[in-house]
């Protein structure tokens, strides 16, 4: 990427303080993530490894217990960690939209459709009443809502889950925002509703030029969807780079056994390679590399000593001491003798 | 070779809700005259959509529920049939695994007190037999025995799913029925516990009711498949055959909606027309393709051969 990209994270770093200050969660640590517009990012990774924190970090919504403790989020050339809450709450809805898990829990029982799909127009673009409700219409037709006249004025609970969960993605695209963050969009939804809702999304980015950034645990949410991917492991990014070449040839052991232990349609593997272990305790990681106890690649310094990002020839990075220059090489050597 | 159980033509009605007036109850035919055998040492998948019977079918299979009409034979016999004693020793051949291992467990119990419950409840064991019993189990799903004096609240998901299919394995069921037990895990916990039932399975020569949404790992996990559509078995067949051909055009477009597990593999695809459907309300609601059965209508395909997987890109349905 020469131009600017959209979304640049520097070395961003987010931890949960306990009250006492005593237990630390580095719930992300050391991030580094560019996206440039139009583009579709994955960040996958297992409960706990810090993905829904990334994004609370990206919109600044964290709770009070955790803070951003370092690193930048450059979004449209301007760093969003020093912004002001008031310049803040510009962004958010407006330039940077985001849709949740469960759309029961993110629509209010207690208002129209049309009310909260017009909501965020009033708010940053001063829309009257009449007017918004106009243009609430208009995005429902947007995600494809039959009698979108109807609908505007029902409540949430007469609609299906697909339904709600396409209301939740006009309100996020409401503002005509430029980044779109969806946190496991599709898990409460059936395969089909699932299968639709994706190519809605992949329109709605076509036609607006949004750059989307998917949260998920599913790889073949990734693998259907996105550009780039990020592989995050107790709260770093562990291998980053385009779809494709990771599914190809993932340099990470961590990646490479996520990859092989997904059953996929067409093998008859009697067994699956599974990965020996649980995911660590963010608050006590062990020393050195967080994956090195599961790791049927570990060697001693791995155990020692936690790897930096290092930059793949093909645009990938990966922490992992086996792609380190020369290592891969002395190891083949290591090996032939 | 004999089944281990065999249905024949069963279905469960259940009473719709009242109108306001007390007028007409409508019934939803949650199942609908469904057949299937599952052999010895075979696993029978099923999967479909929310509403679709799974998990009325899995409670008809565990006597949950008693069948409104047809026939659920276990080992020959018919279960309606059974006195209070065959009953019982019916209750203790069948056993289920849920999916959601963080409710299935009393938090209160320790775990071998969860493991050997059922033990106890049905068997009359001398209580050291029962502790090594428990142990034994504790060992086969790969716990340490020091598992055993601690609470459930001191596992993981897959820990916690293991112990589940220890205590559900205490009584050397035959057929186990298997409810989703992987979704509520993590990604690289559900290899772990798939390999760990393929190898009891192998071991203990069980057989698996396997209901999932992850058509992969359905098609992973069994030798053959029922696809469920309002209640109705719209497709059966050698599970491999049927994942990588499917012929019911509700099959086809269940396994087209199915996540790719390769960028490669990217397709835009069938597109069901409307949400899915619900038993109750299925007939009117529906538009009827021609290559369907009447009440099986959410689907409409465009254009001939519309099941083929394409790239072209579609307008997506309005529900």
């Amino acid at each position: 990427m020469s131009q600017e990209p959209l979304l640049s994270l520097e070395h961003l770093s987010a931890h949960y303080v306990s009250q006492q200050g005593t237990r630390v969660v580095r719930a992300v640590d050391d991030v580094t993530i560019r996206l440039g517009a139009g583009e579709t990012l994955g960040i996958v990774g297992e409960s706990g490894s810090g993905k829904s924190t990334l994004a609370l970090t990206i919109m600044r919504l964290l709770p009070p217990a955790a803070r951003i403790v370092g690193g930048r989020i450059m979004f449209e050339g301007k760093n969003l960690v020093d912004k002001p809450e008031a310049e803040m709450r510009e962004v958010r809805g407006k330039r940077i939209a985001m849709i949740l898990q469960d759309p029961m829990a993110s629509l209010n029982p207690l208002f129209t459709i049309g009310n909260q799909v017009g909501e965020p127009l009033r708010v940053h673009e001063g829309a009257t009443r009449a007017n918004a409700w106009q243009r609430a219409i208009a995005l429902l037709k947007s995600v494809r809502i039959a009698s979108p006249q109807t609908r505007v004025a029902q409540y949430p609970h007469e609609m299906s889950g697909g339904m709600r969960q396409r209301i939740v993605g006009a309100i996020g695209i409401s503002c005509e925002p430029r980044l779109l963050i969806a946190d496991e969009p599709t898990t409460s939804l059936d395969l089909t509703i699932q299968a639709q809702y994706l190519n809605l999304l992949r329109e709605l980015q076509r036609e607006h030029g949004l750059a989307l950034i998917f949260i998920t645990h599913n790889l073949g949410i990734v693998a259907k969807m996105c550009d780039q991917l990020a592989v995050m492991y107790a709260g770093r990014v562990v291998e980053k780079g385009p779809v494709a070449r990771i599914f190809n040839a993932p340099a990470h052991p961590y990646t490479k056994a996520l990859l092989g232990s997904i059953p996929r349609m067409s093998d008859n593997r009697r067994q699956l390679t599974a990965i020996d272990g649980q995911p660590p305790d963010l608050s006590s990681l062990p020393a050195g590399c967080s994956f090195a106890p599961r790791c049927p690649a570990a060697f001693a310094r791995c155990r020692a000593e936690a790897p930096p990002e290092f930059a793949l020839d093909d645009g990938r990075t990966a922490r992992c001491w086996l792609a380190a220059p020369g290592v891969a090489q002395s190891l083949d050597a290591q090996a032939a003798k | 070779m004999t089944a281990v159980l065999q249905a024949e033509d069963v279905t469960k009605y259940f009473a719709g809700r009242r109108g306001l007036f007390g007028g007409h109850r409508g019934v939803v035919r949650a199942v609908d005259g469904i057949s299937f055998a599952i052999d010895g040492g075979k696993t029978l998948g099923v999967v479909g959509e929310s509403g679709c019977g799974k998990t009325t079918t899995a409670k008809l299979v565990l006597g949950l529920e008693d069948p409104t009409g047809g026939t659920i034979l276990f080992e020959g016999r018919d279960l309606v049939a059974l006195d209070a004693a065959g009953r019982r020793n019916y209750r203790k051949s069948v056993q289920a695994v849920f999916q959601d291992p963080y409710a299935s467990l009393n938090p209160r119990m320790r775990i071998s007190a969860v493991i050997a419950e059922p033990l106890i409840t049905n068997e009359t064991v001398a209580p050291d037999a029962v502790r090594t019993r428990m142990l034994e189990m504790l060992d086969l799903v790969g716990l340490p025995a020091r598992s055993a004096d601690l609470f459930p609240h001191e596992f993981s998901g897959g820990q916690r799913q293991r112990i589940a299919i220890a205590r559900a394995l205490v009584l050397s069921p035959k057929l186990v029925v298997l409810d989703e037990p992987v979704s509520a895990l993590d990604v690289s916990i559900r290899a772990q516990i798939l390999n760990l039932l393929r190898e009891l399975q192998d071991r203990l020569g069980l057989s698996y009711l396997f209901i999932a949404h992850d058509l992969a790992a359905v098609a992973h996990m069994s030798h053959e498949i029922v696809v469920m559509y309002l209640g109705k078995i719209v497709e059966r067949g050698e599970a491999q055959a049927l994942a990588r051909e499917p012929l019911h055009p509700y099959t086809k477009a269940l396994f087209a909606a199915a996540l790719p597990s390769h960028p490669d593999e990217r397709r835009e695809d069938v597109v069901l027309q409307g949400g899915s459907a619900e038993p109750a309300q299925s007939a009117e609601r529906l538009s009827l393709p021609s290559a369907l059965p009447p009440r099986h209508g959410a689907l409409r395909q465009r254009g001939a051969g519309g099941a083929r997987r394409r790239r072209s890109h579609r307008r997506l349905p309005s529900l």
